[in-house]
């Protein structure tokens, strides 16, 4: 898990500053002595620690021991370091920008097809109602027309997000989470 | 309406709560009273599972009843709400579905307050999600009444308010005593069924007409009285500019609210993981949009089959198209086949309401225990009470949604759903979209957005036509009618967005690098997703 303990701190020293800089490691150990530090605000972690959910989040009884609380407490700044060093890193970068350069231009393009198709619709139902064959007329060709594009995108982000990111994306998730849980394991 | 019709659907649909009873109470056998179990179900389902159960959640009675009448009372028009209602899922696809699954637990709150302080944010979505989903909920209400209305051949007062109560209360039951789990399967069986239903119907439309759309479109515009104006843009929309802007807005809200929609989201958090949300979602569009196809179809035949005179003489606002459709198909309202398929497509609809309302109640039930209580109770309350308070809270909306259900009754749902999905897209969507994408979205931004596109949305619509002023309205009596459009979209939308970057660039908060690189990361690769 991962809690924002100690972040303000390393964030006035340096916000460019990974875990490498003496300063990120001289903070953290800093934070281990104050135990119960009160300043806790991270949805995922409070659930799990504050009992209003019951169960954690895999079904299981939530852990109530509090020696690894206060451990994962202690390193709650490092693992906010994986997330900016994973953020930075060129493999994740990599991912971002496959899915920003499908999704980007995707979302430009059916939204303006869809908008254009609203406001042609409105402003202009004399072009719209011109028949092209029998009793169909150019609206009915572009309102099914939405359908066969809406068909379409659905492929091919699927195809993409399977071809391109799929792979990217879990080694990234393994990567990551080794990288928080060495974190807290070696902490004990 | 005779004596066998009713009979012959009440069984039916007594049929399918029988066995969405029986599914209630043998999925809820070994359960654990877990919020993971009560909200998702145990996250456990397929892709294919979900992809139907999202497709149930989404085709409701607005789908079936409101959009075919919508299209056989104004033809073309009504067809662009379904255009609208399918696009909608390419923003879902692209921008929410993976990174909501990846980065929240249960609610749209999760991912947000994931990022900001809590309190506030929580508290502001949970309040959206509720009023969402309560004027979804209406709207459901209002189609079952009609559908009575229908089918006990009058409009019998006591019996549609029955009706709403009675769908109510098995609502509450399908929630608080089964869950998630119950609540897709419910889902499940419905999409099926629904599917099922409007596959036969849409076969038999097309036989009639040998095949032949062309020669049906015909028929349906010369049966119209307006001729080829029927099969063009124009005749409930292209009136004066006000009821073009007013389009304009209702397909933006289409567009943008389905992303924003509590249940729907929610149903993301039923699947194990964001790969799966993605292809429930590919089930979904395949699901719906074969569906909606066949509404046109629907819609155009009963325009052609029943005529729209017949359609509007049955109910004002077209909700009972397709079941008047369904009598005339099976050879008239005397012979048995007639008979038969009115039932059936009576109890599927029926079974299109429950289903949908079960989803929506336990979707805001969550807002409600999850976000809400969780933020507001007494800090000292017994740990073992959220899901306690959900069931709780699902009684509850269960009353408010059956109050303005009796209220709303003259209303078309599909026109009802296009508030609701104008709110959601006000008030949800900005705030998703931020905290999802913008390193510098704060708190204040967060909070402002929702209330700046929910308060607009809510008191736009208390301004507009369909609450005073206007012969349909919902208090003819008064006026207190000062913004022209019906939907609010085309206002509320921006202003959700533009409330979330004032709030964010006028905010002393900095914004916090760390948590938007594990808002990031997470949403991206699924690390840390639960």
């Amino acid at each position: 898990m991962q809690s924002s303990t100690g972040r303000p701190n390393r964030r006035g020293g340096g916000p460019e500053s990974s875990a490498e800089t003496p300063e990120g490691r001289d903070t953290v150990p800093t934070h281990t002595g104050v135990g119960g530090d009160p300043r806790f605000d991270d949805p995922w972690y409070d659930a799990l620690a504050s009992g209003w959910g019951e169960l954690d989040g895999t079904g299981a009884p939530a852990p109530v021991v509090p020696p690894a609380r206060r451990q994962q407490e202690s390193r709650g700044g490092g693992a906010a370091d994986v997330y900016l060093e994973v953020q930075r890193s060129a493999a994740f970068q990599e991912v971002r920008s496959r899915y920003r350069r499908f999704v980007i231009p995707g979302v430009a393009i059916f939204f303006s097809w869809y908008v254009g198709y609203v406001v042609t619709a409105t402003t202009a139902p004399g072009f719209m109602a011109r028949p092209v064959v029998g009793a169909v007329n150019v609206a009915m060709l572009a309102g099914l027309g939405q359908f066969l594009t809406t068909f379409l995108f659905t492929w091919a982000y699927a195809r993409h997000a399977r071809l391109r990111r799929d792979r990217a994306a879990l080694d990234l998730r393994w990567d990551t989470q080794e990288l928080t849980r060495g974190l807290r394991g070696g902490g004990s | 309406m005779t004596g066998n019709h009713q009979m012959l659907a009440l069984v039916l649909f007594s049929a399918f709560v029988a066995v969405t009873l029986a599914i209630t109470t043998w999925v809820s056998r070994h359960r654990q009273g877990s919020a993971e179990e009560f909200y998702a179900g145990g996250r456990l389902f397929s892709p294919m599972e979900n992809g139907f159960a999202i497709a149930g959640d989404y085709m409701s009675a607005a789908s079936f009843l409101g959009i075919s009448g919508l299209i056989a009372l104004f033809g073309y028009d009504g067809l662009l709400y379904s255009v609208g209602f399918l696009v909608a899922w390419l923003v879902v696809l692209f921008l929410v579905a993976e990174l909501v699954r990846n980065c929240g637990r249960f609610t749209l709150a999760d991912v947000v307050a994931s990022r900001m302080r809590e309190r506030p944010v929580r508290i502001a979505a949970g309040t959206s999600s509720v009023t969402v989903s309560v004027l979804y909920l209406v709207a459901q209400m209002v189609g079952a009444g009609s559908l009575v209305a229908l089918l006990l051949g009058g409009t019998s007062e006591a019996a549609q308010s029955w009706t709403v109560i009675a769908v109510g209360a098995l609502m509450v039951i399908y929630v608080s005593l089964g869950g998630m789990r119950a609540t897709t399967w419910i889902q499940i069986v419905k999409a099926v069924l629904l599917m099922g239903g409007a596959i036969t119907l849409t076969v038999l439309v097309l036989v009639r007409f040998h095949g032949d759309f062309d020669q049906l479109l015909r028929t349906a515009a010369e049966r119209s009285g307006h001729g080829d104006a029927f099969l063009a843009p124009g005749l409930r929309y292209g009136g004066d500019l006000t009821s073009r802007f007013d389009f304009i807005s209702l397909g933006l809200a289409l567009v943008l609210g389905t992303a924003g929609l509590p249940h729907i989201l929610s149903r993301f958090y039923t699947v194990p993981t964001a790969r799966a949300a993605r292809r429930s979602v590919v089930w979904s569009i395949g699901l719906i949009g074969g569906f909606y196809l066949m509404t046109i179809v629907l819609g155009f035949g009963a325009a052609a089959i029943v005529g729209p005179q017949a359609v509007r003489g049955s109910n004002a606002a077209g909700n009972t198209a397709v079941p008047l459709l369904a009598l005339d198909l099976g050879g008239g309202a005397d012979s048995t086949g007639g008979t038969v398929l009115f039932a059936i497509v009576a109890a599927i609809a029926f079974a299109t309401i429950l289903a949908v309302v079960a989803g929506i109640t336990l979707a805001s039930s969550a807002s409600v225990a999850h976000d809400l209580y969780a933020s507001l109770r007494r800090p000292r309350a017994k740990p073992r009470s959220e899901v306690a308070v959900a069931r709780t809270a699902a009684v509850g909306i269960g009353v408010v949604a059956i109050a303005l259900g009796l209220l709303a009754r003259d209303l078309n749902v599909a026109f009802l759903v296009g508030l609701a999905f104008a709110v959601a897209a006000s008030a949800n969507l900005p705030v998703l979209l931020y905290s999802l994408f913008w390193g510098g979205f704060t708190t204040r931004g967060a909070v402002w957005s929702v209330y700046g596109g929910l308060i607009p949305s809510v008191v736009l619509v208390l301004l507009s036509p369909v609450v005073s002023g206007s012969p349909e309205s919902l208090f003819p009596g008064v006026d207190f009618q000062y913004f022209p459009l019906q939907n609010p979209g085309l206002v509320s939308i921006p202003l959700g967005f533009l409330a979330g970057w004032l709030g964010t660039v006028t905010s002393a908060e900095e914004p916090d690098e760390a948590k938007h690189a594990e808002t990031e990361v997470r949403s991206l690769t699924g690390a840390g997703a639960v």
